[in-house]
């Protein structure tokens, strides 16, 4: 039987394997949202009881250099080899990637030596007399929601909170953003495919909350790569953003949930751009809408708290998100520094309420 | 010099991304970059397609390569399997190489790519760090970024951080040794000729328009870069 439209997305699942995963980093993540990789590691190890390694000896993939057309293919797959070589020394076989440009890179490297042979063996032959290196492929290739995904339903039954409005008893309505390289270069590498991907929208189903349908949910967030990097073409990336908020405004969402690094700084950046340029605000009485990472998600449900896993590093603000779900906090703790110290808070904005 | 399109021949990228367009448009219509800018990948795949020369040298020369955001919303949508934008990413790349991109005025921007992006990953090991991104270049990221660079050492240690560390984790000091492979496997693989080449051309243009040009955020550089 024909599968109806809200379910299409069962037509793609791809294998995710279920331990020992090595851990790729992300640029943009590590700088903009500084704990949200750790309590990633932190939910793995600790809630999910799983190894995963970390190692100091990896660097970027150089994907947002290779997408401003800035270096060679042959440049960025011969570093892509390096991370799989380092993934081979530590003993693992199974690649987990934590930004979702990386994950395409490292899923595009692999097609292109799959249809093209002899790009692997240069590559080999690259980094061989580069670092002494060799590798063999990954076993298995995942982006880091996937496993939050597989584990979606374990989560659930450890949260102490669920995405329910406690004010109203309604649940709470969620727009997700899928970054674009998770699933439109490689459709059968994402769960649901490119055109109705379920990897975070599997999240808001099992976690209590519902699903937004706005009419720009597959675009771009307008990150751009050469567009964003330059100030004078950064307009392209703001407008795109635009597209998206205008669109999902009429939905009154109480949250955004991004897994690509690039879409959730955006996302949560042009808002501040649009309320103080445009004194536009998409959020309920001068708010933003929050755009949390799909750990973040899973770590305030769990239970941890929201200045501890670095809510307070977002520009649009957490507090209106936090009262809806019923978690307490303690405002004297968001900008404290190292062991309670006491920093002075940011500066004031003006239109977007903080 | 090779002929343009024997060069571009060899691009796996090309002969992967350029199958056989019929010209449908499908590309456009979902392209970001085409919605808000002068830009149209279907009017670029019928010019590469027809092979010819001149046309070619034109495309390399002028702004309308370096519009493309690389979402590759139109991988997925192509109804003949085409990829308009790896197509995009071999005709850059030529650019560069031929030196045709200190023709256009959104060509020549690479340089300010090189001098951030390009210039991190062989210093930090990653494309972006947190001690090079100011207010002033990213006025966008708002007095949330402003505070944390500013309380940084204390507040990314809160955070589990290894920030200014030689261990794992986040922000962490990336080591010599693996620096070092960066280094080597950009002169290897043509990373670091390519970003020669670039400094090379940019330092004849900036001459020429009579801008100071040294190295960092530099006169040309932040023509570039703002304008």
């Amino acid at each position: 039987m024909k599968p109806r439209r809200n379910e299409i997305w069962s037509l793609y699942q791809k294998e995710i394997s279920d331990n020992k995963y090595y851990f790729a980093r992300s640029c943009i993540r590590q700088n903009f949202f500084p704990a949200a990789e750790n309590l990633y590691l932190k939910i793995l190890r600790n809630e999910l009881e799983k190894d995963i390694f970390d190692d100091p000896r990896q660097t970027s993939c150089t994907g947002i250099a290779y997408h401003s057309g800035l270096i060679p293919m042959e440049t960025i797959m011969t570093v892509v080899a390096r991370q799989f070589a380092l993934m081979n020394e530590a003993g693992y076989e199974n690649f987990v990637v934590s930004c979702v440009t990386s994950f395409g890179i490292y899923v595009e490297m692999l097609e292109t030596w799959k249809h093209f042979p002899e790009t692997e063996k240069k590559t080999r032959e690259a980094l061989l007399r580069a670092t002494g290196k060799s590798f063999n492929i990954p076993k298995n290739i995942v982006h880091a929601s996937d496993i939050i995904y597989k584990y979606r339903k374990e989560i659930a039954a450890k949260s102490r909170y669920r995405l329910t409005n406690v004010l109203t008893g309604e649940p709470l309505k969620v727009v997700d953003h899928i970054g674009c390289h998770y699933a439109k270069i490689f459709p059968s590498h994402g769960i649901g495919g490119a055109e109705y991907p379920y990897v975070l929208a599997g999240l808001i189903d099992d976690w209590g909350g519902v699903q937004i349908d706005y009419p720009e949910r597959r675009h771009c967030c307008g990150f751009g790569f050469r567009q964003y990097l330059l100030k004078s073409n950064r307009g392209y990336s703001l407008t795109n953003s635009k597209k998206k908020f205008d669109s999902m405004a009429p939905y009154k969402p109480d949250l955004i949930i991004a897994n690509c690094p690039g879409c959730t700084f955006f996302l949560d950046r042009w808002q501040y751009v649009l309320a103080e340029q445009e004194n536009i605000t998409y959020g309920q009485g001068g708010h933003g809408i929050p755009v949390l990472t799909y750990e973040e998600l899973a770590g305030l449900l769990l239970g941890y708290d929201p200045w501890d896993i670095g809510l307070q590093t977002h520009q649009v603000q957490s507090e209106p998100l936090l009262d809806k779900l019923g978690i307490i906090y303690d405002t004297s703790k968001k900008y404290s520094g190292l062991n309670g110290e006491e920093l002075k808070t940011p500066e004031k904005i003006f239109t977007l309420k903080q | 010099m090779a002929r343009l399109y024997e060069q571009l021949d060899k691009d796996v990228r090309y002969k992967e991304g350029m199958k056989a367009c019929m010209n449908c448009g499908v590309c456009t219509a979902i392209c970001p970059a085409a919605e808000v800018s002068d830009y149209d990948p279907r009017r670029i795949l019928n010019i590469v397609q027809e092979r010819d020369e001149y046309a070619l040298e034109e495309l390399l020369k002028g702004d309308e390569i370096w519009r493309c955001g690389e979402c590759l919303s139109c991988k997925t949508r192509c109804p003949r399997g085409n990829t308009p934008c790896y197509v995009i990413q071999a005709l850059r790349g030529l650019s560069i190489e031929t030196g045709f991109f200190i023709e256009s005025e959104q060509g020549r921007k690479q340089l300010a790519i090189k001098r951030t992006v390009g210039d991190d990953i062989l210093k930090y090991g990653y494309c972006i760090y947190i001690d090079e991104v100011d207010n002033e270049t990213y006025p966008e990221q708002g007095p949330v970024w402003k505070w944390i660079r500013e309380n940084r050492k204390s507040f990314l240690k809160r955070m589990g951080t290894s920030y200014g560390e030689m261990k794992a984790g986040t922000l962490r000091i990336t080591a010599k040794e693996s620096l070092e492979d960066l280094k080597r496997i950009f002169e290897e693989t043509g990373g670091t000729a390519r970003f020669e080449k670039i400094e090379k051309y940019s330092e004849a243009r900036a001459k020429e328009m009579s801008k100071e040009f040294s190295h960092g955020k530099d006169e040309y550089w932040r023509s570039l870069y703002n304008e």
